[in-house]
């Protein structure tokens, strides 16, 4: 904190920006992920970028650090108009990026780490003490002398890893830093030092783009603020501290597309109850959750990244052990940590990383949809594929799964197709409890409205559904009740049309203030 | 009878080591009649529902290239791209004959079907290779079935072992399972209680031995979350050195006339022990690509994650896989019991990579999620044709193993090239 609030971000000066970003426009297989993006960053100045889930941000970063080449628009860099063709093109300028998930290689040294990629050498030789000296520089320099240089980089904390990769991006001689999320996985007293880091910084005249979905962190340390919506700037260089947070979020929300969310139906008003969670909690993740989902409920879970929304879906299907609390499906008390038991008890779960988590990539289709359901068709031991691609058929035909045809490998079909591959795998099963864990993510917009009439058809039928999703409309459209998640915990609890878009993430971006 | 033949050649080389054992008056001599089934007659009836997998076994590929295609499956947001996909198969089929001459070839053998066409092109030519350059010695009925009684015994263990790459596993310690399992189905007490009873319980403590080794790696691997190479790298330390201290390592020799005369008996002029690894294959092919269990093997083995969000028991799913390869280890310590009439500690060496090697030549990915009976056993073949014709034509065991560093890498690297011909669509 300290001494960059102080300084007057307006000060540095203001004629030649640092960087300038005027018109970028980034397409994808039927995204347009970036829609005309400008940004100007100033030395020495916190600049903040703020928008929702989709809205650009990670693709605008991936253009800056050289991993992705714009189809339009221009880059200039200190006054002259560079182009990033790699992203040793965008270090050797000057900018360094730390991602969210930190690059950093567990196994190594902190002094390696720091110089992974630009290690000082003669004649082939690494030369261990100049780099060992030089790292503790770097870490001195961050106010972290304390860190031993030779020490394995997996056992240090979160923040410890930060600063090492902080010190990574120095070793660059970085002008400008593009952190993305860096406090999503510090506790209080880290923040406040990497906050005191990035002080530093700046007096230093580096730049950071610093982007985070907390405003409080924003008002704290940021100087001016872009605001980013479906691929576009819609603000930039709003002063950080005095724009109210009702003007942000408004910027923030409003989208170009709308979705038409089918009809709430809800629940009968005599509908039994079909999962009652009570007082379940994982050290470090989330903390006494409990709720109830009645059949033909959809129930979701708004919350941001690392809030411990997914943990939570995951901890109650048994993939990861409850430390505290129990989950019962329809009266009946599920065996803690067994998925087993959860897929016995009629739950279903759509993961959040549908590659890694749910499909075998090169099985055909059916296989993927009768993974939870092999028994069913078989013949004592043997399985029997006519039965099973039949009936993998008729539900790949009722959710229109295309192109048609179960035989194709499950690789060769597009997101949305792939997540509808694991919506049949559980509507085969006849779950009681869908579990969907971002069930859009990477699909396309027509796809995306068929899944949310799914969802609704489901609901219907008497399932009881949770939804996990962070992109807030989603939640507040499909779900019939919305439970707000910050720092794992439930923080708010209501009816999806007594609540809007704004307080959801007025709750989430400020850690429960009250609405 | 005789003494059982123990070479001192370097046993870098087990097959080789072992063939010089062959010419030994400890075959029997080939009493056997011009058999009325062609010598190939065995092994083709195991590769005889390769015509039939392909439809369950899309190409292989390796796994860069399938998630770069998932990548941009995900990637692919717009509906059209999913026509596009769909698309490229016919654009394939439309393309010019001239491109398409290798595009086919690719694709027919780089489909499950295919490669084993490969393999048996392979194979054929190695044949032909052993017919010019050993002329009758190679093509004799006689030298046929020795190939074969050679290929058996490590075949039984490249079966098993297939179940275990499949699943996404590795076994080093095969060979010293089997070897423990010889030796411990051989000892005085064991064989004095087989000669009071029945030589069925020398098959017994085989089987037992085998399956319990393969249990514990199974605990070690699937709940003791060891590292399967580690886990069984101890087995292969530890199990060798139990057959030497229970051996003393000393050569035991089998007395129990019914164990030999059961299991060195040719009906129809077909080694028992042809027979046998016929039988396992046919019944590994079965179970792996027709039954829940193969499924769920393919399931674990190429992502353990999805199969245990979808319910799957992975843990309990490794365990049987390793058990399973434990108990084809002990069929295979019996078989190489009955062929050299005795039970010793250096059984078996270095099985392990044979049976590795031909698993992975025959286009089971070693990374896990596919693999295939059918490329198995073509791949013992291919290696005992081989190891047969360096023997019969004086070469070293050294060369051998050359030629056998060669194979594998050839194998490896045509078959990734077909892949990606075949993929490419």
């Amino acid at each position: 904190m300290g001494s960059v609030v102080d300084n007057d971000p307006a000060l540095p000066n203001t004629s030649d920006p640092l960087l300038a970003v005027t018109g970028v426009v980034k397409t994808f297989p039927g995204v347009r992920a970036l829609d005309g993006v400008d940004l100007d960053v100033r030395a020495g100045e916190v600049h903040c970028l703020l928008g929702q889930n989709g809205a650009g941000k990670s693709t605008l970063i991936k253009v800056l650090s050289g991993a992705h080449q714009p189809d339009a628009g221009a880059i200039h860099w200190r006054g002259e108009q560079v182009s990033l063709q790699t992203p040793t093109a965008a270090t050797r300028l000057g900018i360094a990026t730390m991602y969210q998930e930190l690059d950093l290689v567990d196994g190594l040294s902190v002094a390696d780490n720091i110089f992974l990629g630009h290690e000082l050498a003669r004649v082939g030789l690494s030369r261990r003490r100049a780099m060992d000296d030089a790292a503790r520089a770097l870490l001195t320099r961050l106010g972290h002398a304390e860190i031993p240089v030779n020490r394995e980089v997996g056992h240090l904390s979160a923040a410890g890893k930060q600063v090492v990769s902080m010190a990574r991006a120095l070793s660059h001689d970085a002008r400008l830093i593009i952190m993305d999320e860096p406090s999503a996985v510090l506790d209080a007293d880290e923040v406040d030092n990497l906050f005191r880091l990035v002080g530093d910084l700046t007096v230093h005249g580096v730049a950071v783009v610093y982007i985070s979905h907390r405003l409080a962190e924003i008002r704290r340390i940021g100087d001016r603020v872009t605001v980013l919506k479906d691929g576009r700037t819609v603000a930039r260089g709003l002063p950080a501290r005095t724009t109210s947070t009702d003007d942000v979020i408004r910027m923030m929300t409003g989208r170009a597309i709308e979705h038409a969310f089918p009809p709430r139906v809800g629940p009968a008003p005599d509908a039994p109850e079909v999962l009652r969670v009570s007082g379940l909690g994982r050290p470090r993740e989330f903390h006494d959750v409990s709720f109830a989902v009645r059949a033909g409920e959809v129930v979701g879970l708004a919350g941001l990244v690392g809030s411990g929304r997914s943990e939570i879906l995951e901890t109650v299907y048994g993939a990861r052990r409850a430390a505290t609390g129990e989950v019962r499906v329809a009266g009946r008390r599920l065996r803690r940590g067994s998925v087993g038991a959860a897929v016995a008890a009629g739950v279903g779960l759509c993961p959040e990383e549908r590659k890694s988590q749910a499909l075998l990539p090169d099985e055909p289709v059916y296989r993927n949809i009768t993974l939870a359901t092999l028994t069913r068709f078989a013949a004592g031991p043997f399985t029997r594929d006519g039965r099973e691609s039949a009936a993998a058929s008729q539900q790949a035909g009722a959710l229109d799964i295309r192109p048609a045809g179960v035989a194709r490998p499950v690789r060769t079909l597009s997101g949305g197709n792939q997540q509808k591959v694991v919506l049949a795998r559980w509507l085969l099963r006849d779950c009681q409890v869908l579990l969907l864990d971002e069930p859009t993510r990477g699909v396309d917009v027509g796809a995306r409205d068929e899944i949310y009439a799914l969802v609704r058809r489901l609901a219907r039928s008497g399932v009881a559904v949770v939804l996990v999703s962070s992109e807030v409309p989603e939640v507040i459209g499909l779900a019939d009740r919305v439970l707000v998640v910050a720092a794992g915990r439930v923080v708010h609890e209501a009816a999806a049309t007594d609540i809007s878009e704004s307080q959801v993430l007025d709750l989430v971006m400020e850690e429960g203030r009250v609405a | 009878m005789n003494e059982p033949h123990l070479t001192d050649a370097p046993a870098l080389d087990p097959a080789a080591a072992e063939a010089p054992a062959a010419a030994e008056p400890l075959e029997p001599p080939a009493a056997a009649p011009p058999a009325a089934i062609p010598p190939a007659a065995a092994p083709s009836a195991a590769a005889l529902p390769a015509a039939a997998p392909p439809a369950a076994a899309p190409p292989t590929d390796e796994r860069a290239r399938v998630e770069r295609a998932a990548v941009e499956a995900d990637a692919a947001v717009a509906p059209g791209l999913t026509g596009a996909l769909a698309g490229k198969a016919d654009a394939a089929e439309a393309r010019g004959p001239g491109m398409a001459g290798w595009a086919v070839l690719g694709r027919l053998l780089g489909g499950g079907a295919g490669r084993n066409l490969g393999l048996i092109a392979a194979l054929a030519l190695i044949c032909v290779i052993g017919l010019i350059t050993a002329g009758d010695r190679f093509g004799s009925t006689d030298n046929t079935l020795t190939v074969l009684r050679l290929a058996s015994v490590i075949g039984v263990v490249s079966v098993g072992m297939t179940f275990v790459i499949a699943g996404g596993g590795i076994d080093l310690s095969v060979g010293a399972i089997v070897a423990l399992a010889s030796v411990w189905s051989t000892t005085l007490a064991t064989q004095n209680m087989a000669r009071d009873s029945t030589f069925l319980v020398m098959v017994f403590v085989a089987l037992a031995v085998g399956t319990v080794c393969g249990l514990v790696n199974g605990i070690l691997v699937a709940y003791g979350r060891i590292v399967p190479f580690i886990a069984t790298l101890a087995m292969l330390a530890s199990a060798r050195g139990l057959a030497e201290e229970i051996s003393n390592r000393q050569t035991q020799v089998v007395r129990v006339q019914g164990f030999r005369d059961f299991f060195r008996a040719e009906p129809g002029g077909i080694p028992v022990l042809v027979i046998m690894f016929a039988l396992v294959a046919l019944v590994g092919w079965v179970v792996l690509n027709r039954t829940t269990f193969g499924r769920r093997t393919f399931a674990v083995g190429g992502n353990p994650e999805a199969a245990r969000l979808a319910g799957i028991n992975v843990r309990r799913q490794t365990l049987w896989l390793y058990t399973l390869l434990g108990f084809c280890c002990g069929i295979a310590a019996i078989m190489i019991t009955a062929r050299t009439t005795s039970g010793t500690s250096t059984h078996g060496l270095l099985y392990e990579l044979d049976a590795i090697a031909a698993v992975v030549i025959g286009g089971t990915l070693l990374s896990g999620g596919r693999g295939t009976i059918v490329g198995t056993v073509l791949g013992v073949l291919i290696f005992t044709t081989v190891s047969n014709i360096f023997t019969l034509n004086n070469l070293t065991t050294s060369t051998q193993a050359l030629a056998k560093g060669l194979i594998i890498v050839a194998a490896v690297l045509l078959q990734k090239r077909l892949a990606r011909e075949n993929t490419r669509m």
